[in-house]
């Protein structure tokens, strides 16, 4: 049984303590009492070389890219090179404060200027804010600059945001955040935009259209033209999430298809580690026609000198306190220049190579409805597993567990029942996609001779499968000395 | 350059797809949208031109760690306790993923879990999320909630916040959901009677910077918190985390929600992030607060465990009907507060916030020593404003003088005295400053 930092407290074992003694004895704080604390904080007070075995413990009980394969579908988990995390620690950089005059920071403004530059070209998009800290945070960006759009032209009819039915469920979410109402636009046979559907649904009422492509399903969406032509007709702007960019990097840009607005996710397209649930960093980028919109501040360049411009009187505002997700900004970049234009598109086409090749060999094992050239990733179904013995996708998941894979992600995207949605990235050999082949192989033979091996999955991680229910229903959110479980 | 099969590897998969070349893969995209040579990029550098690179460029920053920086105004240089940056680099943590496979993840949810914790324990009150981006987007996030609990629609904001906080409050206020009204606070904290002509029967919440944004401390919390708690409203108090190592809990003084900027436990400046929003609330909102909970349960064999839960409340599962759209959050960066909260420990945080006041109160002696006039006079945490005819001119020349100045305000300077400051450097801003009069 793991114990928590608190139960590891012993009072008076954490020497850790700042001295006064350089300054004058009488110097009198004119606090009241009343507003400060009766006594030091309640924290665990715990020894440092406890401090130290109780964290490196946890990192054992936790488990990174770096670890092994992490074919997690739409979240694009691919090695992150460790030269961007050696960048993003140059003291230049950490020890640099948001609000130094420019021209004591010209090094950060020059690193976020050309990121911009290099965003740009790769989407096709004129101008980037790197300010949102995440692609939900990006997409609120995109949303607010929807209605901005709309609002400065006077055209205060729209309301409506079309969100597919496979898109990510921050899609909605972001839309609802910002007072629009959202109308599901349902897929076709083929696992598109169904066009039909699209025309019917566009009004003067529609403010845009939110799509991934590749979708969810790591299907390009072919008729994009036709697409961003029907919405364009009706007035709306075409909103790209960038979620799935791993995909066409460097072989076809957001731009050129007709979208308005993208969000990147520099934490999985640009190689930056996830951090296990953040920090990322969502950029958005615009054409020219919307780049008043975008949050301030904006870098600009001067006779060699960068600075940051807050003159932009059509901005929707701010997102965050400062400029960004600065530190992940650097891994990006730096990945970037190790790459260079041919080894972005060599990244995509490798991604897309080992998605294919592992959607031949496990669409043997598992159905791919959706089961012809994929992008990044495809999403298979355990659904005759589960009809034929009661193994659900869920259990698959979790005996990959105890083969010492993270699973791909499951259940969704929702329009595929018992949904696994794999995606390999660019960084894995063969060799690697050959033994995950075998190991799933392996599984779907379990399945078949003995499903309970799969329903008591996984007997090899620190614990066993959770009771996600009763944490719901009773939820305990902090430690109380009284509340400690045994 | 990161793709570790050999072109001769990537031929043999190809056949086995029945495919010639890499380009066969792309057949779906129609022709027309296809780039057409190569991308106009910067030219690709190998890794030892690139690190030459990348070093050069943080050279021609100029930044706080190479001199005393008195640059505070929500980003401040306080001390890392090394073994925080040392642990942070295990790679089991920052390159994981969200913890949504508990059973592989137990070692971040249990951070999560302690993390949440101690944010109770500093805020005083009962539940708190796994952080959210920043301290600013916490507010946002912080008054959305109390716009929903209340079903009100007015949000009084105190004058004193920061301003950017309020900018993105604003920013996020454009669907239409609340109203925003500053709150003018002319004696530079707020006062009950600053606030009352304001109160109505659509007022959602106040929001109070606790130290504020010119440093002082909100004395009049408690009073406050009564009187829109009178008026059928939520307090909501931004508060700096190292300053709550020796002021008490706002929770014990009324607060219902505390947000804050978690920068000040253990991240570094890094020119304004990442840092991190926490957020803490009273246990009737709990199905309400967004992001992110690890949440305490059982295995199947009985062992305690840790899971992402409360899970019905986010995006993924009620979609358009989301409480917020958080998808990704800072767990990184609140993986490194509960380091250095554990780090430091209980008398270590209050040591730390004790240094910090006491240097701000040497300061303040030596400077009105030499003439200087506060901007408001008012108790302080680690950061006051001095008034100062021509701030720029003073930070130049503090700058030329090896010293990071100060925050500029209209005909003052808002300077900030972290732990890492020593009286030394003290004496030498109030030389430099001594000049320049207001």
């Amino acid at each position: 049984m793991s114990q928590l930092i608190f139960e590891k407290s012993v009072p008076g074992s954490n020497s850790f303590a700042l001295g006064l003694s350089d300054l004058p004895a009488d110097l009198q704080s004119d606090i009241p009492a009343a507003m400060l604390r009766d006594e030091p904080p309640p924290l665990p007070d715990v020894a440092e070389v406890e401090v130290v075995r109780h964290f490196t413990a946890l990192s054992k009980k936790a488990y990174g890219v770096d670890d092994g394969f992490y074919p997690l579908g739409s979240c694009t988990m691919k090695y992150n090179p460790r030269i961007g995390e050696w960048a993003a620690r140059l003291s230049g950089f950490t020890a640099a404060h948001p609000a130094q005059p420019a021209d004591q920071v010209q090094g950060c403004l020059e690193l976020m200027y050309r990121l911009e530059r290099l965003l740009c070209e790769i989407t096709g998009m004129h101008r980037f804010t790197l300010q949102p800290a995440a692609g939900a945070h990006g997409e609120l960006v995109g949303a607010l600059i929807i209605k901005a759009y709309h609002t400065a032209r006077g055209d205060l009819k729209r309301n409506i945001i079309l969100v597919p039915d496979s898109a990510h469920g921050t899609n909605p979410a972001t839309a609802n955040m910002v007072g629009f109402k959202v109308v599901e636009i349902k897929s076709d046979g083929r696992g598109l935009v169904d066009l039909e559907q699209l025309q019917k649904a566009v009004s003067e009422q529609v403010a845009g259209l939110m799509l991934t492509n590749p979708n969810t399903l790591g299907l390009f969406e072919e008729n994009i033209g036709q697409i961003a032509r029907i919405v364009h007709d009706a007035g709306g702007l075409l909103y790209y999430d960038g979620a799935n960019l791993n995909g066409i990097m460097g072989v076809a840009r957001p731009g050129d298809m007709g979208f308005d607005i993208v969000h990147l996710n520099l934490h999985k397209t640009f190689a930056a580690p996830h951090g296990g649930g953040g920090p990322g960093a969502g950029p958005v980028g615009v054409k020219d026609f919307l780049s008043q919109f975008l949050p301030v501040p904006l870098v600009e360049q001067k006779e060699g000198r960068y600075y940051l411009d807050y003159d932009r009187p059509a901005s929707i505002g701010r997102v965050l306190a400062w400029h960004g997700n600065f530190a992940v900004l650097v891994k990006a970049f730096t990945y970037l220049l190790g790459l260079g234009a041919a080894g972005v598109k060599e990244a995509c086409q490798n991604a897309v190579l080992n998605a294919n090749y592992l959607r031949r060999h496990i669409g043997r094992l598992l159905p791919v409805p959706y089961d012809r050239l994929c992008k990044h990733e495809f999403v298979a179904t355990g659904k005759e597993l589960k009809k034929k013995y009661g193994v659900s996708t869920l259990d698959m998941a979790k005996r990959l567990l105890d083969y010492g894979y993270h699973p791909p992600t499951v259940y969704f995207p929702l329009i595929v029942e018992e949904a696994l949605m794999i995606e390999p990235t660019e960084t894995e050999s063969k060799e690697r996609l050959d033994r995950f082949i075998r190991t799933m192989q392996a599984i779907v033979q379990e399945a078949a001779e003995n499903p309970q091996l799969l329903k008591d999955a996984p007997r090899r991680t620190p614990v066993r499968r959770l009771d996600e229910t009763a944490a719901a229903r009773q939820p305990v959110l902090r430690w109380h000395p009284e509340g400690a479980v045994k | 350059m990161y793709v570790p099969n050999p072109p001769r590897v990537r031929q043999q998969m190809l056949a086995e797809l029945g495919l010639k070349s890499l380009d066969e893969l792309f057949a779906d995209i129609p022709e027309q949208l296809k780039i057409k040579g190569e991308l106009q990029l910067e030219e690709r550098r190998d890794p030892l031109q690139l690190q030459r690179e990348l070093a050069a460029l943080a050279d021609k920053n100029t930044p706080a760690g190479t001199r005393p920086c008195f640059l505070g105004a929500g980003a401040y240089d306080h001390y890392i306790p090394p073994l925080v940056e040392q642990l942070l680099l295990r790679s089991e943590f920052f390159t994981a993923y969200t913890p949504y496979q508990a059973e592989l993840s137990q070692g971040i949810l249990q951070a999560i879990f302690e993390y949440q914790t101690m944010i109770c324990q500093l805020t005083g009150l009962d539940v708190a999320n796994a952080s959210l981006y920043d301290g600013a987007s916490a507010l946002a996030e912080a008054v959305s909630l109390a716009v929903d609990v209340t079903r009100r629609r007015k949000v009084l904001l105190a004058a004193t916040l920061h301003p950017a906080c309020r900018q993105v409050v604003q920013t996020y206020a454009a669907g239409d959901r609340y109203q925003l009204v500053d709150v003018s606070a002319p004696r530079g904290v707020l006062t009950v009677a600053d606030v009352e002509s304001l109160l109505d029967k659509d007022t959602a919440c106040l929001v109070v910077q606790h130290p504020n944004f010119y440093g002082c401390v909100e004395t009049a919390l408690a009073e406050l918190a009564a009187t829109v708690h009178g008026a059928g409203g939520l307090l909501i108090v931004v508060a700096n985390p190292v300053a709550l190592g020796l002021l008490k809990p706002p929770g014990q003084l009324g607060a219902d929600v505390v947000v804050g900027e978690g920068q000040p436990l253990g991240a570094p400046l890094s020119f304004g992030g990442p840092y991190l929003g926490f957020m803490a609330v009273r246990q009737d909102f709990v199905r309400r607060i967004p992001g992110r909970l690890s949440g305490q349960t059982v295995d199947r064999e009985g062992r305690r465990a840790f899971v992402l839960t409360l899970q019905a409340r986010e995006q993924h599962i009620r979609r358009a009907r989301a409480s917020s759209n958080i998808c990704s959050n800072q767990a990184l960066c609140a993986l490194a507060a509960t380091m250095y909260l554990a780090a430091v420990g209980p008398r270590g945080l209050h040591s730390i916030a004790r240094r910090c006041h006491q240097l701000a109160l040497y300061a303040r002696q030596r400077l009105t020593e030499k003439g200087f006039e506060l901007l408001f006079s008012q108790p302080f945490f680690h950061e006051f404003a001095i008034k100062i005819a021509d701030p720029a001119a003073a930070n130049r020349r503090l700058f030329q003088q090896g010293m990071i100045g100060g925050y500029e305000l209209p005909g003052a300077l808002l300077l900030a005295f972290t732990e890492k400051r020593t009286r030394a450097e003290i004496d030498r801003l109030v030389e430099v400053l001594g000049g320049e009069m207001a």
